[in-house]
């Protein structure tokens, strides 16, 4: 039996509604669908949201024992450079695996998916991680603008205790160019809607669907839920209706609270529906995208031991209203502000590469040093113990500090420092276990902050060097998610 | 066996520009005036000076690296010089450079100039290095991008939160300590900033970093000043009233403070560990009876109140009782920032330390203008460069 073993998700705090965004351009676009949806914050893009997700999937799980990491994104920061390589990194996994970056097209989730259980099956890895993120913009005025949300997936596919096997899948692919984009290119374009969504997500899904049901000679009441991405609430239902579904067999789509995410969707839909899934359930998904995968699973017994993943419902009740626009299109980097001398000079100044290769496991995975003579965990890693009265010299081990949790020890908010979105919060946090350092903090307001509350850590872009074509990554802290 | 510096040296002359933003002076004109106002006050000629010690922070706005500008600028004939760097404690450093010289018998008048151009950055405040400066290249990944300010606050926030002060009773008390400052600038005219501010300015003033206001925060300017050192017992053959150096110590952050959970970020561990080297140095047994006067690193408010009970002065967590006693007021039993302090001349990095030590010696000299206190017999001077958890602290006294 193969399938998944755990799922971790990633929702951004932020959320804004529709309202906004129609407050700001329905001068231009009249439109303006029911709820909100969840937008990435300035330091978040789809690396930093596959290792958030990821991170929620990993717990309490062996990082040494992952065999491989696929990546799938229409949005990643770069076009050479491996996001699997980060996000492998960043989650403090072994070098020696396969990684690939699955790309292009919004059904890439499920491809990746598929082809992660394959290797299992073929009992080429003994587990596969997948990572699904996307952070798709849609132009100031466009009905992508309302409908695309930012959020992320992982499961984590393997043969022992399964939670859902993989039962079967089937897939239709074309070169269907009703939404593309090129590279380099910030926005796609798209044809009418009426056609994109009749001739594509329509067809696309019902046909990866029927062709599933035929192949497994399985018919649509089998299934406790069927679940698949839309683009907006009335075409869901159609969807749903032409298969022969019941309604409260509809896997509910999450637009007007998350946004359509991309590849990432299907996948939180997906992870939405084990939380509530009984053991013996059957689940069918279905992804869009030039063309459309099908796949079913069995949920298993297995499935009551994995409740203590963080998963959709803690993530969608974490939010915060995003009630500016403006704010929302310098997030995204549409809207171009004054940043001054400083802030320019603080992205600009040199960036030491060579270090950061170097020291790739201490800046992207967090992992610092614990002294085998008197225990002391400490970050940076350090040759020579920080313990007063230890001192000792090279006997260290490595000591992982991202998926430990803190607590606030000081900080301040700074309206002199460079910041996108001022002020700039930081301090300095005390690791439980040991260990402390300061750092940037992440999605919280100053006045919602106390000296010794929770807190945890969380990947992010620190600064992004355009001059030099990079993102910079580190950890900041965030009030403790759990 | 090693016996430390104290009446070995003397300073027979000093030098101090006007210190502001001084939009129509180079780094060079500001070196030759405190250089020029220091030779005359010592009563020598250039070629008197057998070596030099000459300090500055910032490389990419200032001078550069190696020592070449200054002794360009001054035209020091081929005499050894050296460039000296230590965060804003440069000042300092180079007086101790050029005292260790003189005390190891190798030379008998040396110089010591500091001298920083910070209005040359372009911008408010600091220059921006995203940290690599303070932590080495590392730093640049894994340091948050704080400021000066913000690094301070963090201080304040744990200080308030440790003592049980309310954000308001600790922004009043720091209030006051720069409300007095403040005061002590207006006597005092090379200041750059020579205006009365009030305890109720300080508290309405537009935050910079919380808790830190703006009258919290010292100025960003530009200024040098300099020293001529001799032997003690050759100090008298060149005035009747030199001013003899009792203690020059140094300490540096040894990592606890900022990886090791001990540090409770209310005090800075480098000031108390220098302060009682010095106070060992000068044989100083009860400092807050002993010393007379102070000029101690007021960057930010909430530095100058733990200064206060890391120098041995106030007890732990009780400096907010001789604040609000004003006893560190002009007219207090130990007057602190008796020039107005970093508060009103702001900080040239290189040059703030012997501006210190600049007033401390014409306030022993009787030439202390309308700030003069009644007979000072020994001056302390604090001089800080880093963060409180990362650090470099030296501490100077100078007596008759």
């Amino acid at each position: 039996m193969v399938g998944i073993i755990s799922y971790g998700v990633h929702i951004p705090w932020h959320r804004i509604s529709h309202k906004t965004i129609s407050s700001a351009m329905g001068w231009f676009n009249a439109a303006s669908p029911p709820g909100e949806k969840a937008v990435a914050n300035y330091d978040e893009d789809s690396i930093t949201m596959a290792v958030a997700a990821g991170t929620d999937c990993l717990n309490k799980l062996e990082r040494e024992k992952i065999d491989g990491l696929y990546f799938a994104t229409t949005t990643s920061p770069y076009a050479e450079r491996q996001g699997a390589g980060v996000i492998a990194t960043a989650l403090d996994l072994s070098p020696e695996m396969r990684i690939a970056d699955f790309a292009h097209s919004t059904k890439a989730g499920t491809t990746a998916l598929i082809s992660a259980c394959e290797v299992v099956k073929a009992e080429a890895a003994k587990n596969m991680m997948l990572c699904a993120s996307d952070c798709r913009l849609g132009k100031p005025g466009s009905t992508q603008e309302h409908i695309y949300g930012d959020g992320g997936a992982a499961l984590l596919m393997g043969d022992k205790q399964v939670i859902a096997s993989l039962e079967g899948y089937y897939s239709v692919s074309y070169d269907f160019i009703g939404e593309w984009r090129a590279s380099g290119e910030d926005f796609e374009h798209s044809l009418e809607d009426r056609f994109v969504q009749d001739e594509g997500h329509n067809k696309f899904i019902t046909q990866a669907v029927s062709g599933l049901l035929q192949k497994y000679q399985l018919s649509i009441k089998d299934f406790a839920k069927l679940i698949y991405p839309c683009p907006n609430a009335r075409l869901h239902a159609a969807i749903g209706r032409r298969l022969g579904a019941e309604p409260e067999q509809i896997q509910d789509s999450m637009l007007a609270s998350v946004g359509n995410t991309g590849v990432a969707h299907p996948l939180m839909l997906l992870v939405a529906a084990l939380e509530e899934a009984k053991p013996g359930d059957k689940l069918l998904i279905a992804s869009y995208g030039n063309g459309s995968d099908a796949l079913f699973f069995q949920v298993t017994e297995e499935i009551e031991k994995i409740r203590d993943r963080r998963g959709i419902k803690a993530s969608l009740a974490l939010r915060k209203e995003l009630s500016n626009y403006e704010k929302y299109i310098s997030f995204r980097n549409i809207l171009p502000i004054e940043k001054g001398v400083r802030g320019e000079k603080y992205e600009g100044y040199f960036t030491p590469l060579a270090r950061q290769w170097r020291e790739r496991r201490a800046i992207l995975a967090l992992c610092g040093s614990r002294c085998k003579r008197c225990g002391t965990p400490q970050y940076p890693p350090q040759r020579i113990c920080v313990k007063p009265d230890c001192g000792a010299v090279d006997e260290m081990e490595p000591y992982r500090f991202s998926d430990k949790k803190g607590h606030l020890f000081t900080y301040t908010a700074d309206n002199l420092a460079y910041s996108p979105s001022p002020p700039r919060i930081y301090g300095m946090i005390n690791f439980e276990g040991g260990g402390r350092y300061w750092f940037d903090f992440a999605d919280c307001d100053a006045d919602s902050l106390e000296v010794g509350m929770p807190v945890e850590m969380s990947f992010r872009i620190k600064y992004e060097d355009k001059g030099q074509g990079s993102n910079t990554y580190f950890w900041k802290v965030i009030p403790m998610r759990t | 066996m090693a016996e430390g510096i104290k009446d070995k040296v003397a300073i027979i002359g000093m030098g101090c520009t006007k210190f502001g933003e001084l939009w129509d002076k180079s780094p060079e004109d500001l070196i030759v005036e405190a250089f020029q106002e220091t030779v005359e006050d010592a009563g020598i000629d250039k070629k008197d000076i057998q070596a030099a010690w000459l300090g500055s922070h910032l490389d990419d706005i200032s001078i550069g690296r190696g020592v070449i500008v200054f002794s360009m600028a001054l035209k020091l004939p081929f005499i050894p010089a050296t460039r000296t760097e230590n965060f804003c404690a440069t000042g300092t450093e180079a007086l101790r450079g050029a005292c260790y010289a003189v005390a190891s018998g190798a030379y008998d008048i040396v110089l010591a100039l500091g001298v920083e151009k910070l209005k040359d950055v372009g911008y408010a405040g600091l220059p921006e290095s995203g940290n690599l400066n303070m932590e080495g290249t590392l730093g640049r990944f894994t340091s948050p991008a704080r400021t000066a300010p913000g690094a301070y606050a963090m201080m304040a926030t744990a200080y308030f939160a440790k003592y049980g002060l309310s954000p308001e009773d600790g922004k009043r008390t720091l209030a006051k300590i720069s409300s007095k400052s403040h005061h002590n600038g207006t006597l005092s005219p090379k200041a750059h900033l020579r205006r009365e501010v009030s305890v109720e300015d300080v508290m309405k003033a537009p935050i910079i970093a919380w808790p830190l206001g703006l009258y919290d925060c010292c100025g960003v300017s530009d200024g040098a000043a300099a020293a001529i050192v001799t032997r003690a017992d050759m100090a008298k053959s060149f005035r009747p009233d030199p001013v003899y150096v009792k203690a020059l110590q140094i300490a540096a952050s040894s990592g606890e403070e900022l990886l090791y959970t001990d540090y409770d970020y209310a005090h800075v561990e480098t000031t108390y560990r220098a302060g009682i080297a010095a106070y060992r140095e000068a044989g100083i047994k009860n400092p807050r009876e002993e010393i007379n006067m102070m000029e101690t690193h007021d960057c930010f408010s909430i530095n100058e109140l733990t200064q206060y009970e890391d120098l041995g002065i106030s007890p732990r967590g009780r400096a907010k009782e001789d604040v609000d006693a004003g006893f560190f007021n002009l007219d207090g039993k130990i007057p602190n920032e008796v020039d107005g302090g970093l508060k009103c001349f702001g900080h040239p990095i290189g040059a703030s330390g012997l501006r210190m030590v600049y007033e401390m010696y014409k306030q022993l000299q009787g030439k202390g203008g309308p700030r003069q206190l009644k007979d000072p017999k020994i001056g302390l001077t604090h001089n800080m460069g880093g963060t409180p958890p990362s650090c470099v602290v030296a501490v100077g006294i100078v007596g008759l």
